[in-house]
């Protein structure tokens, strides 16, 4: 199980940039979660807050557990047998996420070497069936050439066959389907959900993609996270005015959405006013939106906004 | 499965009509140092008649206590590309730890080497190094040691700025997220992706060891004992040789310096190039 309680992180420097405001979840053994967000609302860096793999200028606050053990206060030591060996993080399978000069066989197996002591003719032998795995077809010939010969699907496939390769118990997903056409994004798809034994939690800016691969979704808007509930509830009935919007404006719901009058103001996610941070783009807004509303519970369905006041 | 799949191999290093060149000059001068007591004529510290022109039984001619030029040349073939090597090894180890300290782990390390680097580059390197090697022990390593004190500052520098590129790329960062420890990081996907930087700037590290070695021992500090071309160079100037006209003698160990450079130099530098 992971715990996120009231985790923030925050960026220091000559303006302190709050990357990520109060995020709690709680992800039971084998839940899927996604969390779906625009670019720059802090999906990325919670999940690598939760590796401790941030930049050393970044503050993280709240706790993180996995399983009981706090994940914040773990020595270095620790933290590098979680990461691969407990939690897993698979990366975006860009072009640059294999090492170039390395067969692809040896770094699919690499965990296996570090965290269950194979040796490194073995983790080899052992990345073979990780790849059948994940129906890359002509396996071994794949594991002995190099990762340029890899298409983008492909790759990602790899980088899903080494998240897991060391049997970790979470995996961290950091949108695996960035670059890849709609074909690819089902191969992901396929692919994460031969990942039935772990906790997933994925983070994703396709909101189709996160309905097929997540139970649970996870809205973030400006560093909040601004909705949580079962996916068929967030996608189905949006409580947040964001979500609303954003579930209108998609191709199949008629890209039904209107902005409001005011101008959208990205530029305000660090404002110490406080406040909703949706407040400039939303249509509903009232007086009490000039405070930071808290995450309303309303049967398991959560969301942060002052219209579901009442109903707590 | 019946579809053939050939892997790719890719060449270790590829090369192109300089760098052969540069080999090719290179590999010439090893093989002598290598060869030298087969090749060499003479015993290059047997006296005999001085000042001989070149003829047939002295190619070279002889110096001014009689020993025969070519013999010494051959021989200090072994001494000047023993220098050059030994201390681009030694440079490129130092700057290479330094380089992925500093680069790696950033912080407080980062901020104490690069502060070294720098006193290390503001110091005039030849002055120092002819200091070094005026106070410790004459011989071959002190002039190693003496050498390698300022030269490893531009490499480290160099492969400091790509470690640090190297460290946001993806597969590095990956590597840390599934837990790898540094040192396996390091060895593992840092240096073979600094391979062409280590390689090039190795070969120009060797021609300029190769020329300060020249310089130390042409201004009598080299090694006593050995001949190097720049000890050569130096008795064929203490005898005023270009005044008396003794060519055979300061020209062989003039035109191999800059041959044995140039040959590095075509390695390192269209290396470089090419790579970049």
């Amino acid at each position: 199980m992971l715990e996120l309680n009231h985790v923030s992180v925050e960026f220091m420097s000559d303006n302190n940039v709050l990357a990520v405001d109060d995020v709690s979840l709680r992800l039971l053994d084998g839940s899927r979660t996604a969390i779906i967000g625009e670019t720059g609302s802090g999906k990325s860096v919670l999940l690598l807050a939760i590796l401790r793999l941030l930049p050393p200028n970044a503050v993280v606050s709240g706790s993180i557990a996995a399983d009981g053990e706090d994940l914040l206060a773990a020595d270095s030591k620790r933290m590098q047998q979680i990461r691969g060996g407990i939690i897993s993080y698979i990366p975006q399978g860009g072009g640059a996420s294999l090492n170039p000069l390395l067969k692809v066989g040896f770094q699919v197996g690499e965990p296996l070497i570090e965290h269950r002591k194979y040796t490194k003719r073995q983790a080899f032998e052992a990345s073979i069936p990780l790849l059948r795995r994940f129906n890359l077809s002509h396996e071994e010939e794949l594991a002995y050439s190099y990762p340029h010969t890899f298409s983008g699907g492909m790759r990602q496939r790899a980088m899903v066959a080494m998240g897991i390769a060391a049997g970790p118990k979470i995996v961290l997903a950091d949108e695996p389907t960035k670059g890849l056409d709609e074909k690819r994004v089902r191969m992901v798809a396929d692919a994460l959900d031969l990942i039935e034994d772990e906790t997933l939690l994925c983070v994703t800016h396709d909101i189709n993609f996160a309905k097929s691969v997540g139970r649970d979704i996870c809205v973030m808007y400006a560093a909040q996270q601004v909705e949580f509930g079962d996916s068929k509830e967030v996608i189905g009935h949006p409580l947040h005015p964001y979500t609303r919007n954003m579930m209108a404006a998609m191709p199949e719901n008629g890209m039904r959405y209107q902005e409001s009058g005011f101008a959208p103001s990205h530029d305000s996610y660090t404002d110490e006013a406080g406040g909703c941070r949706y407040l400039n783009r939303c249509r509903e807004h009232m007086e009490r939106c000039a405070v930071t509303p808290p995450l309303f519970d309303i049967n398991g369905h959560k969301v942060r906004c002052w219209k579901y006041a009442s109903s707590n | 499965m019946n579809t053939k799949f050939t892997g790719e191999r890719r060449p270790v290093i590829r090369m192109n009509a300089a760098m052969k060149w540069g080999a090719t000059i290179v590999g010439l001068f090893l093989i002598i140092a290598v060869f030298a007591p087969l090749l060499a004529p003479y015993d290059p510290y047997k006296m005999g008649t001085p000042y001989i022109k070149p003829c047939a039984e002295h190619w070279l001619g002889t110096n001014d206590v009689g020993q025969d030029l070519l013999s010494e040349m051959i021989y200090g073939t072994r001494v000047s590309l023993f220098i050059g090597v030994f201390t681009s090894i030694i440079v490129t180890v130092i700057s290479a730890v330094v380089a992925l300290v500093s680069g790696y782990y950033r912080g407080p390390a980062d901020k104490v080497l690069t502060a070294l680097t720098n006193v290390a580059m503001a110091l005039p390197g030849i002055a120092l190094t002819v200091l070094l090697v005026a106070y410790l022990n004459p011989g071959k390593l002190s002039v190693i040691i003496s050498i390698s004190v300022t030269a490893w500052t531009g490499t480290a520098r160099i492969l400091r700025s790509r470690v640090i590129q190297l460290c946001e790329m993806p597969f590095i960062k990956i590597e840390k997220s599934i837990g790898m420890n540094d040192f396996v990081i390091m060895v593992k996907h840092i240096i073979p992706n600094l391979r062409d930087i280590i390689l090039s700037r190795a070969a120009l590290s060797v021609s300029s060891a190769m020329m300060t070695e020249a310089g130390l021992s042409f201004l009598g500090l080299g090694d006593y004992g050995e001949k190097s071309w720049g000890s050569i160079l130096h008795y064929a100037f203490y005898q005023n040789g270009v005044i008396r006209g003794y060519y055979w003698w300061y020209l062989p160990p003039i035109l191999c310096t800059s041959l044995a450079v140039l040959g590095f130099m075509l390695l390192g530098y269209y290396g470089a190039q090419k790579w970049s």
